[in-house]
């Protein structure tokens, strides 16, 4: 009986924590993608070919992160899943056919006849924005706990944009890293502005979190919390403005600290991602659902752990590996 | 129409796009790695070029096959959360495995596949499309578990309404998995078969036919007059299953009203729900039986044994004889197909133009086979444990209607692209058969 009661704590919390790092990783993964399509509107053909070069290899596995994260949590918290994609169930078709379009648009562009190529390149830039707009809505619906309401549409509209900043940011920031010259010099330009609309954004929304959920208003400013919930947006604050100078004076001969500008934004993203988690904690479902109700049986947990454990030093070996196949500076991509 | 009406279509809608794709991959990704052997074995160029012509249309399919697959992920969760509520144990570590062991693989060696052909070694590359290749299998194997499962389901109890597992191998390889499996893995293998010789006749009739043509049509045919006879075999012992474990969807696959002893195959009918009989029946004396249990007098159960709980009768019955009729079609043309190669004869004009019109049958017969099995299990969505009606979402009806439209203007206009650009590649191939081109460093 004791053991089981163990067993119903550690479980559910093993899977959330899964989730929760299949979700942050999405966001890093895809987001750089999803920046880089953001992006793709802003130069022309050449570069713009260079760019698609820099994500082709990797969007579908970065994606499929996401699959992961919806899958476990279908199968460890039914209960949430249903409530969670139930409420949100047109913003989630929105970002299907979003996802839809971008994804085919990076094959489609360069297998179609010439004239038919810029409604492709179209179709991709605009697949990534309804889908980051959408993303952000619903991590934003999903803050205000669902409420209906003119402020809290307000508010997840705005998260939306949010969203599409902090993407663009990814975006660059992987552009710094991947690419060479005129394009770089662009990617740097970009990421200076994507990063204080981020900030300035984050801030906003912070600010203004605990009025729209009155549950993140008890947590803000109830201690010792509060310290730690107030250390990092200052950490946030400090990494930016370390960005804000460091892309000023980039990029360096030789290429130096090319990847410091793309290692600062995943660091803010996680910060910004585990102060989100925080804020929910010990809820899967903000102020509905709590994590420890909402789990699958024990006994299928179990299985998806040991297979989990099993294959996860495989699927970082080969992720490793197709990293290192295309590292280096991106080129326009062929199959021969 | 009520959201639950809605949802069946839109899920059978999503699932039937998604299932185009990886009919084409599963199968296609196995091709590659034979073309690539062929020319690391004899160094002929011709084998690279349909090597590099099959792997862009690779590549289009897999997309698409990724992006239909993200949104059946969701669909469980947003149109049928009682299936998981239900069956979620059973569900959940078969989908999970499938995530854990397949996706990533296949996505990840996806890349190094397609663009990594001058970054790594020759062994590296051929390592990496026999991973994606096996990857896709993998996704079927597991996804087939899962759908067999619902079709006849073991290894599990029932507590308090909710299945929980009794033991994982009952569960994957129950009575109707093995059938399932290789029945839908040899249609993937004829689906790339015939998608081949389409587009190889493509490329004669427009009369510009060099020797990666030639091989090309060749080695598909083959592969079509080997696979399909064999589908016919697989099929039948598919049905004997169905008939011991689904004996109500056997029925309506046969528009059997009324079953007996020595039982008629009916070739043509028009079957009638409200009068519980077929108009206009064409049929056969005894054939059904003999076919069914392989007795003339054998005993085959009728649809009077199960009426209000048996499937609706027309579809199944329809679905099935198209798939059939495909299928018969297959053989005869890949039996032909592969006599002219055996004879080294030319191919007559006529016999290009239909397979340039079977270029996509695969695809037909694949979704009529499906609408057999799927439909087939109505009402229910696991046999004898959930009904469909009771995993449904309680989702506002304008809310499905909405995305359905969304859904099925975004399918109908990238299936159009999806066969243009195919067609567009086939015609624009423009290393296809240019013979003095250096060989590639493979
Ligand atoms: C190229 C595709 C293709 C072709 C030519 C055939 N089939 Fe098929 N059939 C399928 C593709 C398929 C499928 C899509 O793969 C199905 C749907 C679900 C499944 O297991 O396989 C299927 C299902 C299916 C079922 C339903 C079993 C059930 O759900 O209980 C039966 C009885 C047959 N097939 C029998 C045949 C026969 C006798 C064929 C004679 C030539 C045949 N099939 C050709
Ligand atoms: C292997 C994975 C599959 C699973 C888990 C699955 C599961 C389901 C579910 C949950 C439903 C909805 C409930 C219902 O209406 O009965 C359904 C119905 C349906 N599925 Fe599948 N399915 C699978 C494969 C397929 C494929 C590949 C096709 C077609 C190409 C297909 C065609 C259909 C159709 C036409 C229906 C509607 C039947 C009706 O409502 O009468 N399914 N299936
Ligand atoms: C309800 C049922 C299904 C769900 C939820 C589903 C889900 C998915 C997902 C999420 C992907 C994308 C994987 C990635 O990111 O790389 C995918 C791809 C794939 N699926 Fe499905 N699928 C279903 C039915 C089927 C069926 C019936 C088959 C075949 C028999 C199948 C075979 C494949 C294959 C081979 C791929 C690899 C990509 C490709 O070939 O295009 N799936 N599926």
């Amino acid at each position: 009986m004791n053991d089981m009661m163990q067993e119903g704590i550690w479980l559910p919390y093993t899977f959330a924590f899964l989730i929760g790092f299949s979700m942050l990783l999405y966001a890093v993964l895809d987001g750089y993608d999803l920046g880089v399509g953001l992006l793709s509107r802003f130069v022309q053909r050449p570069d713009r070919d260079r760019m698609v070069g820099s994500i082709g290899p990797f969007w579908d596995a970065n994606e499929t992160w996401l699959v992961l994260g919806v899958g476990l949590l279908l199968v460890a918290f039914p209960a949430a899943h249903g409530l969670v994609l139930g409420e949100l169930y047109l913003p989630v078709a929105l970002m299907l056919i979003g996802l839809i379009f971008r994804g085919v648009s990076f094959d489609f562009r360069k297998k179609v006849s010439p004239e038919k190529q810029e409604r492709w390149d179209f179709s991709f830039f605009l697949g990534s924005l309804v889908v980051s707009l959408s993303q952000g809505y619903m991590v934003g619906r999903f803050v205000v706990g669902f409420q209906p309401g003119f402020v809290s549409e307000l508010y997840s509209i705005f998260f939306g944009f949010l969203v599409v900043a902090g993407y663009g940011l990814m975006g660059a920031t992987w552009l710094i890293l991947k690419t060479e010259g005129e394009l770089q010099r662009f990617a740097v330009r970009w990421a200076r502005r994507a990063i204080w609309a981020m900030v300035a954004g984050a801030v906003l929304s912070s600010v203004t979190a605990p009025f729209v959920n009155t549950r993140i208003y008890d947590r803000m400013f109830s201690f010792p919390e509060a310290s730690l919930l107030i250390a990092m947006p200052l950490v946030s604050m400090l990494l930016t403005v370390i960005m804000h100078f460091l892309l000023g004076a980039l990029p360096m001969p030789g290429d130096r600290l090319a990847a410091m500008p793309f290692a600062i934004s995943v660091s803010i993203f996680v910060l910004g991602f585990v102060g989100l988690v925080y804020s929910f904690h010990p809820y899967i479902v903000p102020g509905r659902l709590l994590i420890v109700e909402a789990a699958a049986a024990p006994e299928s947990l179990m299985v998806i752990l040991f297979g989990t454990l099993v294959v996860f030093p495989f699927l970082i070996g080969y992720t490793i590996f197709a990293y290192r196949v295309f590292r280096g500076k991106a080129t326009d991509l062929s199959y021969d | 129409m009520d959201a639950f009406v809605l949802s069946r279509i839109q899920f059978a809608a999503n699932i039937t796009f998604h299932i185009l794709f990886p009919s084409i991959t599963i199968g296609l990704g196995w091709l590659l790695l034979y073309f690539k052997f062929r020319y690391q074995r004899s160094e002929d160029g011709k084998w690279m070029e349909l090597y590099s012509l099959f792997t862009k249309i690779f590549a289009l399919s897999f997309s698409l096959g990724v992006v239909s697959g993200v949104t059946m992920s969701f669909q469980f969760g947003t149109n049928w959360p009682g299936y998981m509520n239900t069956v979620g144990n059973i569900a959940g570590p078969l989908l999970a495995y499938e995530v854990l062991t397949a996706f990533f693989l296949e996505a990840s060696m996806l890349g190094v596949m397609l663009f990594g052909f001058r970054r790594v070694k020759p062994w590296v590359h051929n390592l990496a499309t026999f991973l994606v290749a096996s990857g896709t299998t993998l996704s079927a194997f597991w996804i087939l578990a899962l759908n067999s499962w619902m079709h006849t389901p073991s290894g599990y109890e029932m507590i308090n309404g909710v299945a929980h597992a009794t033991s994982w191998w009952d569960i994957v390889f129950n009575a109707s998995m093995p059938y399932r499996f290789v029945h839908a893995l040899i249609a993937s293998g004829l689906t790339v078969a015939f998608l081949g010789t389409g587009l190889m006749a493509y490329r004669h009739l427009r009369g510009n036919a060099g020797p990666a043509t030639e091989a090309g049509l060749r080695s598909c045919l083959v592969l079509a007059a080997v696979l399909a006879p064999m589908q016919l075999v697989v099929g039948d012992l598919h049905g004997t299953n169905t008939r011991e474990h689904q004996p109500a969807k056997l029925a309506a696959m046969e528009a059997l009203w009324e079953g007996g002893e020595g039982v008629p195959l009916t070739l043509f009918g028009l079957p009638d729900e409200e009068a519980r009989e077929n108009h206009f029946e064409i049929g056969v004396p005894r054939l059904g039986s003999l076919i069914i249990t392989r007795d003339p007098n054998g005993y085959v159960q009728g649809l009077d044994e199960f009426e209000g709980e048996h499937p609706p009768v027309a579809p199944v019955f329809w679905a099935f004889r198209i798939m059939v009729g495909v299928g018969t079609l297959m053989i005869l043309a890949g039996l032909y197909g592969a006599w002219l190669v055996a004879r080294r004869r030319n191919f007559p004009r006529l016999f290009l133009q239909l397979l340039l019109g079977m270029t996509f049958a695969g695809w037909i017969a694949t979704v009529a086979g499906w609408y057999v099995t799927e439909i087939g299990r109505q009402p229910w969505l696991v046999t004898g444990v959930l009904r469909a009606k009771d995993a449904v979402a309680d989702v506002a009806p304008e809310n499905v209607g909405l995305t359905l439209i969304g859904y099925l203007a975004t399918y109908a206009f990238l299936l159009v692209a999806y066969v243009a650009a195919v067609f567009y590649l086939t015609r624009s191939a423009k290393q296809l058969d240019d013979v003095n081109r250096k060989p590639n460093p493979l």
